[in-house]
């Protein structure tokens, strides 16, 4: 069952390597953005598998403010799109 | 072995939503198809984290960071598909329908 999970991690990291072909590749600012949006989400997966690795529990929390970190960031960005102000 | 099931039907539906992005001609199709098909796929290897641990630390943390991911990832791509279009970026060549432009005006 370890090696199986081995490979199910390196399959996900695989996965966020491809939201990373976007981030450099993408013709437009917004496509750029979607590239860090899915990255962040497929990040979670990655911490999630290297808890049930490791058994150790503290990895999740990184997982956990990733998606908050990254929640902000995408309504940061997606503000500054729009052309407002960060207060209005 | 539950727990296991559970990961690899999220690890197909991260694939997808890498197919996706990839793919697909326009930024609106793109952001649709990735967003949905990852945050299932990464909700379903946190239900497995938590059919692996059980009723414990490391299970009670997926349970909750579950929804956080849930809404979290639904609400930011929806602000940035709407800045996405106020910013100027046009539809793909082969979309047929655009009901948002009489919205805005």
């Amino acid at each position: 069952m370890n090696e199986f999970l081995d490979i199910l991690l390196y399959i996900q990291i695989a996965l966020s390597g491809i939201c990373l072909y976007r981030i450099i590749r993408g013709p437009t600012i917004p496509d750029r953005m979607v590239g860090v949006d899915i990255f962040g989400i497929l990040v979670v997966g990655v911490c999630a598998i290297i808890t049930i690795q490791t058994e150790r529990s503290f990895i999740l929390d990184i997982g956990i403010a990733w998606i908050i970190l990254s929640f902000i960031g995408t309504l940061t960005l997606a503000k500054y799109l729009t052309g407002k102000k960060l207060n209005e | 072995m539950i727990s296991l099931i559970f990961i690899i039907i999220g690890i197909l539906f991260n694939m997808l939503g890498c197919v996706g992005i990839v793919r697909l001609p326009d930024t609106y199709n793109r952001l649709q198809a990735a967003t949905k098909a990852v945050t299932l796929g990464c909700c379903s290897i946190l239900i497995g984290v938590i059919f692996h641990f059980g009723v414990s630390d490391a299970g009670t943390k997926a349970l909750i960071a579950i929804p956080i991911l849930f809404f979290g990832s639904t609400v930011a791509a929806h602000a940035l598909i709407r800045g996405t279009y106020h910013f100027g970026i046009k539809l793909g060549k082969k979309s047929v329908k655009d009901d948002y432009k009489d919205a805005v005006k």
